[in-house]
């Protein structure tokens, strides 16, 4: 249901409990194929139900407003929540995390809420209509290919799809038993399970504490964290350690756990070569200099049978970035959306919440989802924003975005990590790219930038669309210079049969779930016209 | 007793059942995904890439990096990270694109 915008009590109130449950949308998977076909609309659709896309729901359901919930998983909590399915019976899910009650919380106002949670879905494209309203397109089913894609309309959307891991190649990448960081971390939190006995955790960023803790506390042997960069880059902005405690609390629990477990951290250092034929075997730990680059003779041998791995995350932003929203350059050379004070990108009615806008962890995800949620309220309702309610929310959007920054430039990758590879190390994974290959283009055929490297070697052009070998690609387009960040600029967010291109006719109707045709979000000024791929 | 991740998070799972490998059987928990459950048997790969037959599995393990694609029940380029599995699923070794029957 819609509220009307005449209703007295200010957005800022407190949460109405009055609201009947919404029930235009169906949960995937419940309903025979037929009736999942047909098109809703509500007032808005949050893509992705993590911290930041749960906090934007359930704010934005208790203050009025029918919303739909897209997920691609079965359960809610995103990938930092992610945990076992009933079946498995866990007793102790909160084992594998930290801060689970604030995650409890949120289920429960998810489930107090008139939220519409759409779980096995996939967006795909996201458009703005001439009216002014979107329509996220979504694939459904576990892996995306039930035979039943939806069309779901909104006057606002919110997109809160998080991130994904960075990878910089080196040789033996390739072989099985070496998994991401996050990789391993996602397959124990929700599977139980564990990619070997003997698991070196290697990279850059604060995730390796967590999952070499989380490996640790499950039963894994880890030889070793090894970590590129020093911790000594947070010592130069004491202000934001300072204002941020909990971060170093968090810290402070995986260092304890990664003590007790006898769990050495080697800084500045990395994993230079793997070695095995069908399976890691060991791994070659080599120092690094100020610039990440290998210290020769420094290389010591690691016995192990798994290697879990990641460069920190990547704002997942494509279904913004084709819609032509505004991006900044973040400081570990990456893109995060541009994002006002109240959350909302560059193309209007269109807001975002969590790591899109540069990756700060689950507590500011929420923070931000709040207020995205409380914003489109007040601007679909058309009201003042409750400037008393919203301005603490804010300061601790601020305080904790500055440490974002500051983790973000600690962990930033050295010019000198392509000195990892070899000609023949894979670079893309999906077409099998050595390095070799993307060198001779730069250096021989003239390409300066990702995109024309692409057209020469077909690294980016496989199944994962550039998200493994981006950053590796634009550094070495770069040649020494500074690497433009990759662009993240997918026209699909995840592949779609030809079959539902080819079915997309039709306009979308509105339904039952609101009361009338969707009034548009009043205009701002600012392009809004998709930006051609 | 040794520290297991079922042991961590005081797991009860439902009843095991079982799917197959290229034909051998593997245990598999409800609720888990096809590549948990073959993680959970100690196989990391399964299938061979399109140009060098080299073998994958399970790489970043939230449905990213399609580097885990697997033929199951006869249908090519399943995401194992993502699919759950259910009792009696056939998964087979995917090589390269997993479209031979096609003469592509």
């Amino acid at each position: 249901m819609t509220a009307s915008a005449s209703e007295p009590d200010d957005v800022a109130g407190p949460p109405s409990a009055s609201e009947p449950k919404g029930s235009a949308g169906t949960v995937a998977d419940s309903l025979p194929d037929a009736a999942r076909r047909s098109d809703v609309s509500y007032d808005l659709v949050v893509v992705g139900a993590g911290s930041a896309g749960l906090a934007g729901a359930v704010a934005a359901s208790e203050l009025g407003l029918s919303v739909a919930l897209l997920d691609s998983s079965t359960q809610p909590g995103g990938q930092f929540y992610r945990h076992p399915a009933p079946t498995l019976g866990a007793v102790r899910p909160e084992a594998l995390h930290h801060d689970w009650s604030a995650f409890a919380d949120l289920r429960r106002r998810l489930d107090a809420s008139g939220v519409d949670h759409l779980t096995g879905h996939h967006v795909w494209s996201v458009a703005k209509e001439t009216d002014g309203t979107w329509t996220a397109h979504a694939l459904t089913g576990a892996d995306g290919s039930a035979d039943a894609p939806v069309r779901i309309g909104a006057r606002a959307l919110l997109l809160a799809t998080g991130a994904y891991e960075r990878q910089l190649p080196f040789p033996g990448w390739t072989l099985p038993g070496v998994v991401g960081a996050g990789g391993a971390q996602a397959m124990l939190k929700s599977g139980l399970v564990l990619p070997g006995r003997r698991i070196v955790v290697a990279g850059s960023g604060p995730l390796l504490l967590a999952v070499a803790s989380s490996l640790a506390s499950a039963g894994a042997r880890v030889p070793a964290v090894v970590e590129a960069a020093g911790y000594l880059r947070y010592g130069r902005t004491p202000r934001a350690l300072v204002t941020n405690p909990r971060k170093a609390v968090e810290a402070l629990v995986h260092a304890a756990a990664l003590a007790r477990h006898r769990v050495p951290v080697r800084l500045r250092s990395a994993v230079t070569e793997v070695h095995g034929t069908d399976r890691v075997e060991a791994v070659t730990v080599s120092r690094l200099d100020r610039d990440w680059r290998p210290v020769r003779g420094t290389g010591r041998r690691i016995a192990c049978d798994a290697l879990a791995v990641g460069h920190g995350l990547v704002p997942q932003i494509e279904l913004a970035v084709a819609v032509g929203c505004s991006t900044r350059a973040l400081p570990d050379g990456t893109l995060g959306l541009a994002l006002d004070a109240l959350q909302e990108s560059s193309v209007p009615g269109l807001w975002a919440a969590g790591e899109t806008g540069g990756v700060g962890g689950a507590e500011l995800a929420r923070a931000e989802g709040e207020l995205a949620g409380r914003a489109i309220a007040a601007r679909l309702l058309g009201r003042r924003t409750g400037v008393g309610a919203t301005a603490g929310l804010r300061r601790r959007r601020d305080r904790m975005r500055a440490f974002a920054d500051v983790m973000s430039a600690a962990h930033a990758p050295g010019p000198g990590w392509t000195g990892w590879l070899t000609d023949d190390t894979d670079v893309c994974r999906c077409e099998e790219v050595p390095a070799g290959r993307v060198r001779e283009a730069v250096a021989e055929l003239g390409a300066r930038d990702a995109r024309t490297v692409k057209l020469l070697t077909r690294a980016g052009m496989g199944w994962c669309q550039g998200r493994m070998c981006g950053t590796a690609v634009s550094c070495l387009a770069a040649d020494g210079a500074t690497p433009e960040p990759p662009s993240e600029r997918r026209p699909f967010a995840v592949p779609v049969p030809l079959a539902v291109l080819a079915a997309l006719d039709g306009p979308l109707d509105p339904t039952p779930a609101s009361d009338g045709p969707p009034d548009p979000i009043p205009a701002s000024d600012g392009p809004t016209d998709p930006v051609p791929s | 007793m040794a520290r297991t991740p079922i042991g961590l998070v005081g797991a009860q799972p439902d009843p095991p059942f079982e799917i197959t490998f290229d034909g051998r059987p593997v245990p598999a928990l409800p609720g888990q995904t096809l590549a948990a459950a073959l993680w959970g048997a100690g196989i990391l790969a399964w299938r061979t890439t399109r140009d060098g037959g080299r073998p994958r599995g399970a790489f970043c393990g939230i449905g990213q990096c399609y580097d885990c694609l697997a033929t199951v029940n006869g249908e090519p380029n399943r995401r194992a990270c993502l699919v759950p599995a259910r009792p009696g699923d056939a998964i087979t070794t995917q090589e390269g694109h997993g479209h031979d029957r096609l003469g592509v």
